[in-house]
């Protein structure tokens, strides 16, 4: 590994760290509502607004620090936090095992890139769409998912994936086959071509922002309890007067919202799209973030994430090697630590 | 009456769990419902919360028909329980098991949540101060920010009367709630369920320990292999040589 890998190594962690560190204390700052046994009040010891302040102001000058490829490797992390918070929400809180989850992240990216090449709409007139559409998808999904539970659900959801796949491969009049759709403009603010990835990074980073607040707010909250009942226990749940059919549609849709959302800015980055960029691995891929982390987790499901996708960069001079580490590793974490890497309160 | 079961019959298969069984519970009092093993008991909980639908007949709430409904919506009603086999959310602290209790209690949504809007904040601090309540009623208090799975055995069957509790229900079902405690801890449970009633509750009791049986209950139904073979007070059920033949054994254990 050479000087700029370890420091690139370096910084991720150093980031990812004050990051997760403040997120924690904010957590039981903002919520108030206590964690468990090891939760103690949040009395200030040092304030955590200024670390919260130091961390935003570091990530919005980043670009001015690092060179392109460490945006781009950021700019991806991002979309993956959003995917993995998104997914958190179907596994993590209702547990619920989604393992066709890069299908709707497949139908933001496609709605975003057929809008902007096919139907002339701006990258932002086609966002909101591509959340609205994949949110939609996440509906329809969850019917035939409704009576079904783990392994069960996984195959469901496993093999609505891959039709999502299949059909974007084959239906090549409107989805281009296997070629995909090239030629997605960037998007434009205020009259200005985001045209960079020094650029690019900052919507990303304000939607990366964006999903922690909602779903943070989310979790703290009745909604949230009803979906961590879910997972806990559905009989004692809809014994408590939870509306468990409710609450697994609202649980799909709102994951599948996010991905959307991933989607399309996945698309606005590569501003190319294919098939390949949403199989079952990707999936997989999701999945491993949500557990690595420690399911149910915000802070732990965004570690899982940015260890995920920076690990395999900074270890890219060992080539094929870096997957069987990540194999090696996550086999490990199931036996010593599957509770995750954070573990609640 | 505040629940009426009309010749109620849950068969599975060719098993009848319960065959055209039939009563009246009074509001306020405690209704035990004793039984050998298998006997229907616990078919019985879960044909009147809506666990699942039974074959055939009534059960009647406030003179409202809720057969066939969802449980979460019987629960809404005001009829809550607890389970045999606990069944309290492990992985949550105390406190938030009581407070999902409140559920159907509350209405804020999404977007009450996101925007933290005054109403939210107000329905949050109140389920957490009634959540809090519950759990000093049932005696735990100081274990609410505790993860519920790793209470004693004990204190989750208190923790499981609480979010029950929670629901604000007219009639609380328990479902065996001495089972596997001490002496003391019988004792205990008694006067909670004694000031349960006193709260104006009807609570009723699924219980093996005649002991409890005898002296917190005001009426007492038998079944025995899915049939209703007495009903009555304490009293006459201890004198009952039906009850006696069938269940208790020829020697009697009162």
């Amino acid at each position: 590994m050479g000087i700029k890998g370890s420091l690139f190594l370096l910084l991720g962690i150093s980031l990812g760290y004050s990051l997760l560190i403040i997120v924690r204390k904010y957590s039981g700052f903002l919520s108030g509502i206590p964690l468990g046994k090891e939760f103690k009040p949040p009395h200030i010891r040092y304030d955590s607004r200024l670390l919260y302040a130091l961390t935003l102001i570091l990530l919005l000058v980043l670009p001015l620090i690092v060179g392109d490829y460490y945006i781009d490797v950021f700019i991806l992390a991002g979309i993956y936090i959003i995917l993995a918070l998104g997914l958190n929400v179907v596994i993590g809180f209702s547990g619920l095992l989604n393992l066709g989850f890069a299908a709707f992240y497949a139908i933001g990216a496609y709605t975003c890139g057929l809008l902007t090449t096919k139907a002339g709409l701006g990258f932002w007139s086609s966002l909101p769409m591509s959340v609205f559409i994949a949110t939609v998808s996440g509906l329809i999904l969850a019917f035939p998912a409704l009576r079904l539970r783990g392994d069960y659900l996984a195959i469901v959801t496993l093999g609505a994936g891959e039709i999502v796949r299949l059909t974007l491969n084959n239906w090549d009049s409107l989805t281009g086959g296997p070629n995909g759709i090239s030629g997605i403009p960037s998007p434009f603010v205020f009259g200005f071509e985001l045209s960079k990835l020094s650029h690019y990074y900052y919507p990303v980073l304000f939607f990366v922002l964006f999903t922690i607040f909602i779903v943070r707010r989310l979790y703290y909250s009745r909604t949230g309890r009803a979906w961590l009942a879910l997972r806990e226990d559905e009989v004692a749940a809809e014994a408590m007067g939870i509306n468990t059919t409710k609450y697994k549609f609202l649980a799909f849709s709102f994951g599948a919202f996010w991905a959307g959302l991933a989607g399309a800015l996945f698309a606005g980055k590569m501003r190319f799209i294919s098939p390949e960029s949403f199989t079952f691995m990707e999936s997989v891929f999701i999945a491993c973030m949500v557990i690595l982390g420690g399911i149910g987790s915000i802070p732990g499901v965004i570690l899982g994430a940015l260890i995920l996708v920076i690990l395999p960069e900074v270890l890219r001079e060992f080539q094929l090697y870096r997957m069987l580490a990540l194999g090696i590793g996550l086999v490990l974490m199931m036996v010593f630590r599957p509770q995750g890497l954070w573990r609640r309160g | 009456m505040i629940l009426e079961v009309k010749e109620l019959t849950k068969a599975f298969g060719g098993l009848k769990a319960l065959e055209e069984v039939s009563f009246r519970v009074m509001p306020g009092i405690i209704l035990s419902i004793i039984g050998p093993n298998g006997a229907g008991k616990t078919t019985l909980f879960n044909c009147l919360t809506g666990v699942f639908p039974p074959t055939k007949g009534r059960v009647l709430f406030e003179d409202k028909n809720i057969t066939g409904k969802k449980p979460y919506e019987i629960t809404r009603m005001g009829i809550a329980r607890t389970f045999q086999n606990i069944r309290i959310f492990g992985r949550m602290s105390a406190l938030e098991n009581v407070m999902i209790g409140q559920h159907s209690r509350s209405r804020e949504g999404f977007i009450g949540a996101i925007m933290r809007t005054e109403g939210f904040q107000r329905e949050e601090s109140e389920i957490r101060s009634k959540a809090l309540e519950y759990l000093e009623f049932v005696g735990i208090k100081e274990y609410a920010y505790s993860l519920a799975e790793g209470l004693p055995y004990g204190y989750q069957k208190r923790l499981e009367i609480a979010r029950a509790l929670a629901t604000e229900p007219k009639v609380l079902l328990l479902d065996e709630p001495a089972g596997g405690m001490n002496p003391q801890e019988t004792m205990e449970l008694m006067e909670l369920i004694k000031r349960i009633k006193g709260w104006g509750k009807t609570v009723i009791i699924i219980e093996h320990d005649m002991k409890v049986v005898m002296r917190i209950s005001d009426w007492i139904i038998v079944l025995d292999h899915g049939v209703k073979i007495a009903e009555g007070s304490p009293r006459q059920i201890q004198n009952n040589p039906d009850v006696i033949e069938a269940y208790l054994g020829k020697e009697g254990i009162f």
